[in-house]
C-alpha cells in the first residue's frame, strides 16, 4: 500500500502516462513446423502462440461439431516465468481458467462455421509473466492465427486496464496489479467495437465502470493499429522472399 | 451419462416465448425466482434454494501453517462440487470445464475482492493461521448454478463461527464452544453474483436463467456486486459479442438484483439468529417443509387477468350467434331429458342410478340405501336447526357414500352412527374439510 502508483505528476512507477501501453514488439512465423506461430513481448511479458489446424479432429471423434470447427486452446506458463518458480507449468485451476477464456474468445472470433467437424489447436505458452498475460496470449494467438491463414472476423486485441485515484490505467505491469487494485481484461474486435470477452476483478465503483472501460478499449485499439502493422510488414516481407 | 439434448422444436419453442418477452415459468425479463435460505443446527451450514436449484454451503476451519509469501493471512479455499445426484449429465470425480469456470468464478468473486478479512484469521504469523474452507455442493439443478452458489457461500460464511483462540508466549491455547463463544468472521462486503443471459447475439436478455433457457443461450454474463454498487466480479462466457452499452445496463440490473437479494440474506440471518437465541427450534427439519404429494397442492401459476373481459367480449362478439331454433323436449327416463339434436346424453345411466338411490327405488344394497337414506334425514334435520346455507356439504357427504358402498358397508354404517351421535360436531369437522379442499 506504501508505493505510490500515480505520482502527482501523473506518471506511473516505471515512468508512462495513464493511457500509454508498454513497448510491443512481435513477430509471426517463428516455427516452420507449426501452421502458424507468432512470439509477442509487451513490455516484459513475453508469450508465444502456436495453431494447428484446422485439421481432422483428434482423439474421440464423437468431440466433432457438425456444423463448426472445434476450437481447442491450451495455455501454460514456463515455470520459469513469475517471481516464484511454479511447480507445474499447465493443469491448475488458474491456467484451466485461461485455456478456457482463450478459447472462448477465438470461438467468437475465428469463423468457425467454414470448417464443420474439424479442429483448431491453439497452444500459447507465457516465457515471463510481467501483468497482462492474458492480454499478450490474445494478441499473441491473433497473430499465429492469421499465420495460419484461417479466416477471422477482425484481430481480436485485447488489453488490461486498472483504476488508481480516479485514473484509469491501462497495460498494467505485475507491480500495478499485485498492488490489488480493480483489474479489467478486455479482448476487443476493433472494427465493429464488440466485446468478446470482459472480465473483471477486485472492487470496482459501478460509475467507474465506464471510464476503466473506455481506457481498456482505447488501448485495445492501440494495440490493434500496432498488430496490423506487424501484419503487413509480415506480409511484405514474405511476398519479397516468394519474389513476387 | 450424456446430456439429452434439446430438440429442435423445444429448442423453436423457447425461443420464440422469449422474443416474445415471455417465459414458462411466468417471471418477466428482470425477475429473480423465489430465494430461501435455510440454515443447519450447527454454524456455518446453509441450504440455499434459488427456484428449484439447490446449494448447500458448509464451512469449515482448520489451522495450519501459512503459505510462504503471506505469512500474516489466513487461506481461504472455494470447492463447489457438481454431484450426478443435480443433475445426469454431471460425472463424479472429473474437473469438467462448467466446474472450473464455476469455481474460479467464486474464487474470484469472494476472495480476490477481499470480503473476509484475512489478516485477522492469523494466529501466529508464519506459523498458524486459520484456513476457511467453503464447500458447496450442488443438490439440484434448474438453473443458474453460480448465483445460488455465491449467495450459498456468503451466507455459510455470514453464519459460520470460529473457535476462539488464546495466544501466551509460544503457546496457543484453543477453546471449545463450552468455554468460550466461537467468534464470527470479519465480513467487509457481500459480493453477489447476478447472471445475464443471452440470447439471438445478444437481442434479448434475461435474468436469473433456468435450466431450460440456459440450454439455448448464446452467451452468459456474470457480474458480481455488493450492495454499495461496487462491482466485484465480471466475466463474460459463450461466444456472444457484447456491447458496451449491454454491459453498462447489466451492472445497473445487478445494482437493483444484488440489494434486494442482500436485504434478504441480512434478514435470514437475523431470523436464525433471533431464533436460536430464544431457544427455538432451529435446523434443516424445523424450516424445510415436507414436499409432500397431496391430490389438492398445486403449483401456483401467475395468470394475467387484466384484459381477461375485453377478450372475452371479443370472442363473443367474433363468434357466430346460436341458432333461433327451439327444440322439442324429450323425456328418455323419469329425470333424464334432452333438448336438441345430438347424441343420447351419456350422462343419463349415471344420474339415473343416482336418481333411483335417492328415491330408493334401485335394490341394489338394501342396507347401505337405508343408512343413506337415514343418515340424509339426519342431516336434513341438523341442517334445519342450524340454520339455511350448509345443503352443499350434503351433497358431499352423499358422494362420499356412494363411492365405497359395496365394499365395506359396516365401516360406513359405524360412521353415520357416529355422525348420529354428535351431528353437530361433525357438521363443523366436514365443513372445514371442505374449505380447504378448495
Amino acid at each position: 500500500a506504501g508505493l505510490e502508483l500515480l505520482s502527482d505528476q501523473g506518471y506511473r512507477i516505471d515512468g508512462r502516462r495513464a493511457g500509454e501501453l508498454r513497448k510491443i514488439q512481435a513477430r509471426m512465423g517463428v516455427f516452420a513446423q507449426a501452421d502458424g506461430s507468432a512470439y509477442i513481448e509487451q513490455g516484459n511479458t513475453k508469450a508465444l502462440a502456436v495453431v494447428y489446424g484446422p485439421h481432422e479432429i483428434r482423439g474421440s471423434r464423437s468431440r466433432a461439431l457438425p456444423d463448426r470447427a472445434l476450437v481447442n486452446c491450451q495455455y501454460s506458463s514456463a515455470t520459469f516465468s513469475t517471481g516464484e518458480r511454479k511447480r507445474r507449468p499447465h493443469g491448475d485451476r488458474k491456467s484451466c481458467e485461461m485455456g478456457l477464456q482463450l478459447r472462448q474468445t477465438f470461438e467468437a472470433a475465428i469463423l468457425t462455421q467454414l470448417h464443420p467437424r474439424s479442429q483448431i489447436d491453439i497452444y500459447v505458452q507465457v516465457l515471463q509473466a510481467d501483468g497482462g498475460t492474458y492480454a499478450a496470449c490474445v494478441n499473441a494467438a491473433t497473430l499465429a492465427v492469421m499465420d495460419a491463414g484461417i479466416p477471422m472476423r477482425d484481430f481480436v486485441c485485447a488489453c488490461s486496464a486498472g483504476f488508481v485515484d480516479g485514473t484509469a490505467l491501462a497495460d498494467l505491469s505485475h507491480v500495478e496489479e499485485a498492488a490489488g487494485g480493480p483489474q479489467l481484461a478486455l479482448a476487443l474486435l476493433p472494427a465493429s467495437g464488440q466485446i468478446a470477452l470482459l472480465e473483471m476483478d477486485s472492487r470496482l465503483h459501478e460509475d467507474h465502470l465506464e471510464q476503466v472501460l473506455e481506457a481498456a478499449a482505447q488501448a485495445a485499439r492501440g494495440v490493434h493499429t500496432l498488430l496490423d502493422l506487424v501484419v503487413r510488414q509480415h506480409v511484405q516481407e514474405a511476398s519479397v522472399s516468394l519474389g513476387d | 451419462m450424456k446430456e439429452t439434448p434439446l430438440s429442435n422444436c423445444e429448442r423453436r419453442f423457447l425461443l420464440r416465448a422469449i422474443e416474445e418477452k415471455k417465459r414458462l415459468d411466468g417471471r418477466q425479463t428482470y425477475d429473480y425466482r423465489n430465494i430461501r435460505i435455510s440454515f443447519g443446527t450447527d454454524y456455518g451450514c446453509c441450504i440455499v434454494e434459488l427456484g428449484k436449484t439447490r446449494v448447500l454451503g458448509q464451512v469449515s476451519c482448520e489451522l495450519v501453517s501459512p503459505k510462504l509469501n503471506r505469512a500474516t493471512e489466513g487461506i481461504l479455499f472455494f470447492n463447489l462440487e457438481l454431484s450426478q445426484m443435480a443433475a445426469p449429465a454431471f460425472e463424479p470425480g472429473r474437473q469438467s470445464d462448467l466446474l472450473v469456470k464455476l469455481n474460479r468464478l467464486l474464487e474470484r468473486c469472494l476472495r480476490n475482492s477481499k470480503c473476509i478479512d484475512t489478516e485477522s484469521l492469523c494466529v501466529v504469523a508464519g506459523e498458524k493461521v486459520w484456513q476457511i474452507r467453503v464447500d458447496l455442493h450442488l443438490l439440484n439443478h434448474d438453473g443458474n448454478i453460480i448465483d445460488a452458489a455465491s449467495i450459498a457461500a456468503i451466507v455459510a460464511l455470514c453464519h459460520f463461527r470460529r473457535p476462539d483462540v488464546s495466544v501466551q508466549g509460544e503457546e496457543v491455547t484453543l477453546y471449545t464452544p463450552e468455554e468460550r463463544d466461537p467468534v464470527p468472521l470479519s465480513i467487509h462486503h457481500m459480493p453477489i453474483c447476478v447472471s445475464f443471459a443471452f440470447f439471438q447475439q445478444g437481442t434479448y436478455l434475461l435474468v436469473d436463467p433456468n435450466e431450460r433457457e440456459e440450454r439455448v443461450m448464446d452467451g452468459l454474463l456474470v457480474i458480481a456486486m455488493n450492495k454499495h454498487r461496487e462491482i466485484c466480479t465480471i466475466q463474460s462466457s459463450g461466444g456472444i459479442m457484447l456491447l458496451k452499452d449491454q454491459v453498462f445496463r447489466c451492472s445497473k440490473i445487478a445494482g437493483v438484483k444484488v440489494a434486494e437479494i442482500t436485504e434478504l440474506i441480512q434478514k435470514a440471518l437475523e431470523n436464525d439468529q433471533r431464533v436460536r437465541k430464544e431457544g427455538g427450534k432451529f435446523g434443516f427439519a424445523e424450516s424445510i417443509a415436507n414436499q409432500r404429494i397431496t391430490a389438492f397442492k398445486m403449483e401456483t401459476a401467475p395468470i394475467d387477468t387484466s384484459n381477461i373481459e375485453e377478450r372475452a367480449e371479443e370472442i363473443i362478439a367474433e363468434a357466430e350467434p346460436p341458432p333461433e331454433v327451439v327444440s322439442q323436449p324429450v323425456l328418455w327416463t323419469p329425470g333424464t331429458a334432452q333438448i336438441g339434436d345430438g347424441i343420447e346424453n351419456s350422462w343419463g345411466d349415471l344420474e339415473d342410478s343416482e336418481k333411483e338411490e335417492e328415491e330408493e327405488e334401485g335394490g341394489i344394497d338394501e342396507a347401505v340405501i337405508l343408512d343413506d337414506t337415514k343418515m340424509d334425514t339426519g342431516e336434513v334435520s341438523d341442517i334445519g336447526s342450524q340454520g339455511a346455507p350448509i345443503v352443499l356439504s350434503d351433497s358431499e357427504e352423499e358422494e362420499m357414500i356412494i363411492l365405497e358402498p359395496e365394499k365395506n358397508p359396516k365401516k360406513i354404517r359405524a360412521q353415520t352412527s357416529a355422525n348420529q351421535k354428535a351431528p353437530s360436531k361433525g357438521q363443523g369437522k366436514r365443513k372445514k374439510k371442505k374449505r380447504t379442499a378448495n
